[in-house]
């Protein structure tokens, strides 16, 4: 199979030249059908709108954010201070704050969703499958505001009567529960995260339960596995990478979550530690904090950077989950085709 | 699949192992027991704060909540009119903006792009599926708020406008996608144009599916609060001037959450309450639609 360097470039060049002429020619007809023309002309116009805007974003952060990035460099990352007084910006809480209670969710809600998504895919009787689907699915259209508001004006304040300080009296010995009690901060902000995440978890994992084969099933099945042996040594491992792909999915909508958080976590920068009852901020609640004040210049440059930040801790997680649940469909659709 | 642990006792070992049947049976009862609960919690979560909402909220909803303007803070009475017409204006034009675009990029996507230039618009539409919201309220913060030093309705109705392109989009193109290849090459055969093809055969095929994606993203722009802070930026008057700033039902919710007075908070119950009927309501509609949809679409 050994092809000569000059014919491959020939090749090349007469493809182009191939590509060229028929492109060409695809113009002149199109030239002949004005209508034709006219619409292609449109939908591309409108394609490179959206193009546009989606480059444009990362575009006006980054170049609007500039100021910031050329006066504090890394040191924003890990400045404890946003002061617009003293003019030093960072946002190492915010970032502590954001990783702190999404990681808390995402702990919390993986194995929630997970067992949910297994209850309603193989266990539940067929007559509460739909109601209960249903309800999980409709968790994920309320509005944000609305968890927020509930949170602040009803969690919040049990968690400081009754939910911390039960909390510091039986499990006070861990690093977790110290501190006092302000009922909003981390924990509720966390709690509040999992909620929210899990009905997107639990409907990804829900799908990818579903493309098991049953064959794996049956096989599992025929050796005098119980039900939960088939999904602990069938199932789960098959859906394995689609269910992390899920996982992450949910981890970018908690780094993201914007008012709901913002509403519980305190917004009041303290030391950081293992706490769960510490009050912080968030990235996002960063920005909504201080976009109202932001003057023009490193003040509002400082704010617009928080969100270069994260646009792009988002994206990554968001372009991983995406690699890992199409590789999952991949799979899939190879061993049941 | 009505395979238990019990079938397997007519295992002659059976005294040998039945510690470990005990157990089996036992890990295998405990996890339907496990997965059960959560499921369950899941579910009654959103009955109790639906329920709680409503409860707290319902009190207020009356001819007053849908006609009267905001009163002064403390002062009993006032309805939330101004939010209901801001939010009705900002959906409006986010739908202006975001429903010919996202629709125009699904056509793309199912009937023209090919190759690796499809492949790059699709991986963006789908990286702004990700994006959080605020980041568009940002965008739109820095373009149009800032340079024009004043909230805007225009701004959130971009905003929000961005937020529904993904998901008309990727709708869109599924639908499209759903459409038999038979139409497409009937048209052809009659000698329409691909234009033609695509505007009066393949979009009427797939148009309740569109419609469906529409309310989809309505729904989901109708609850966004954050990008509306920085650009709609809330106001307890009326306001039919696109320029100036406007108020918005999630914004008012936001608002009167954090507001010292307990009347206030208490109809932020109220508003919340609306905004979820409307958006549950809106996503039923959804749900009853796609399942007709899909089977006619088989």
């Amino acid at each position: 199979m050994e092809v000569p360097v000059a014919t491959e470039r020939n090749s090349i060049q007469a493809r182009s030249r191939a590509w060229l002429r028929a492109s060409l020619s695809q113009i002149r007809v199109q030239a002949r059908r004005p209508g034709d023309f006219a619409f292609r002309v449109l939908l591309y116009l409108f394609v490179g709108i959206v193009l546009v805007i989606v480059l444009g974003i990362g575009w006006v952060l980054l170049s609007s954010s500039w100021p910031t990035i050329q006066q504090f460099g890394f040191k924003y990352l890990t400045n404890p201070a946003f002061d617009p007084i003293h003019n030093t910006f960072g946002v190492g809480p915010a970032l502590f704050g954001t990783f702190f209670t999404s990681a808390f969710a995402i702990l919390l809600a993986v194995p929630l969703s997970v067992g949910t998504a297994i209850f309603l895919t193989e266990f539940c009787p067929r007559r509460l499958r739909f109601p209960l689907a249903f309800l999980v699915d409709t968790l994920a259209a309320i509005p944000s505001v609305a968890i927020g508001l509930w949170g602040f004006l009803v969690f919040a304040p049990w968690l400081q009567q009754t939910g911390e300080p039960w909390l510091q009296q039986h499990l006070g010995f861990l690093p977790f529960f110290q501190g006092t009690p302000y009922g909003v901060g981390m924990l509720a902000a966390g709690l509040i995260l999992t909620a929210m995440i899990l009905p997107i978890i639990t409907a990804i994992s829900r799908e990818v339960m579903v493309v098991v084969p049953v064959s794996q099933r049956e096989a599992m099945l025929a050796l005098g596995a119980t039900r939960w042996e088939v999904i602990r040594y069938a199932v789960l491992p098959y859906g394995r990478v689609g269910i992390t792909g899920g996982a992450i999915l949910g981890l970018g909508r908690a780094l993201g979550e914007t008012i709901a958080v913002t509403l519980v976590i305190g917004n009041q920068a303290t030391p950081p530690s293992a706490s769960l009852f510490q009050t912080g901020y968030t990235l996002s609640s960063v920005i909504v904090n201080q976009f109202g004040e932001a003057t023009p210049g490193v003040f509002l440059s400082a704010v617009l950077e928080a969100g270069l930040l994260l646009l792009l801790i988002t994206l990554l997680t968001n372009i991983l989950a995406r690699l890992l649940i199409a590789r999952m469909g991949r799979v899939g659709g190879g061993l049941t085709a | 699949m009505s395979v238990t642990a019990q079938s397997t006792k007519s295992n002659p070992f059976e005294a040998e192992r039945n510690g470990l049947q005990l157990r089996r049976s036992i890990v295998n009862k405990l996890s339907i027991i496990l997965t059960g609960f959560f499921a369950i919690c899941a579910s009654l979560f959103l009955i109790y704060l639906i329920g709680y909402i409503a409860a707290k909220g319902l009190q207020f909803i009356n001819a007053n909540f849908f006609t009267q303007r905001p009163r002064a803070p403390g002062e009993t009475g006032g309805g939330w009119a101004t939010a209901l017409q801001g939010s009705a204006i900002l959906i409006t034009l986010a739908t202006i903006i975001g429903v010919p675009l996202g629709m125009a990029v699904g056509i793309f996507l199912s009937e023209v792009g090919r190759g690796p230039f499809a492949s790059f618009v699709r991986f963006l539409v789908d990286t702004l599926t990700g994006i959080p919201t605020i980041i568009f309220g940002l965008f739109a913060w820095v373009l149009i708020v800032v340079p024009s030093h004043s909230f805007s309705a225009v701004s959130g109705g971009v905003a929000l406008g961005i937020i529904m392109i993904p998901t008309v989009a990727r709708a869109t193109e599924e639908v499209l996608r759903l459409v038999p290849n038979d139409q497409r090459e009937a048209s052809a055969a009659l000698g329409a144009t691909h234009s033609r093809t695509i505007m009066q055969v393949v979009v009427p095929a797939a148009r309740s599916g569109i419609v469906t994606g529409v309310m989809l993203a309505l729904a989901r722009v109708a609850g966004e609060t954050a990008p509306l802070l920085m650009t709609a930026g809330g106001t307890p008057f009326f306001n039919t001037n696109l320029f100036h700033q406007i108020d918005a039902i999630p914004l008012r919710i936001f608002n009167f959450t954090l507001s010292p007075y307990q009347i206030e908070r208490d109809q932020a119950f109220s508003g919340a309450l609306v905004l979820i009927v409307f958006v549950v309501i809106t996503s039923l509609a959804v749900r009853w639609a796609t399942g007709g949809f899909k089977r006619r679409g088989r």
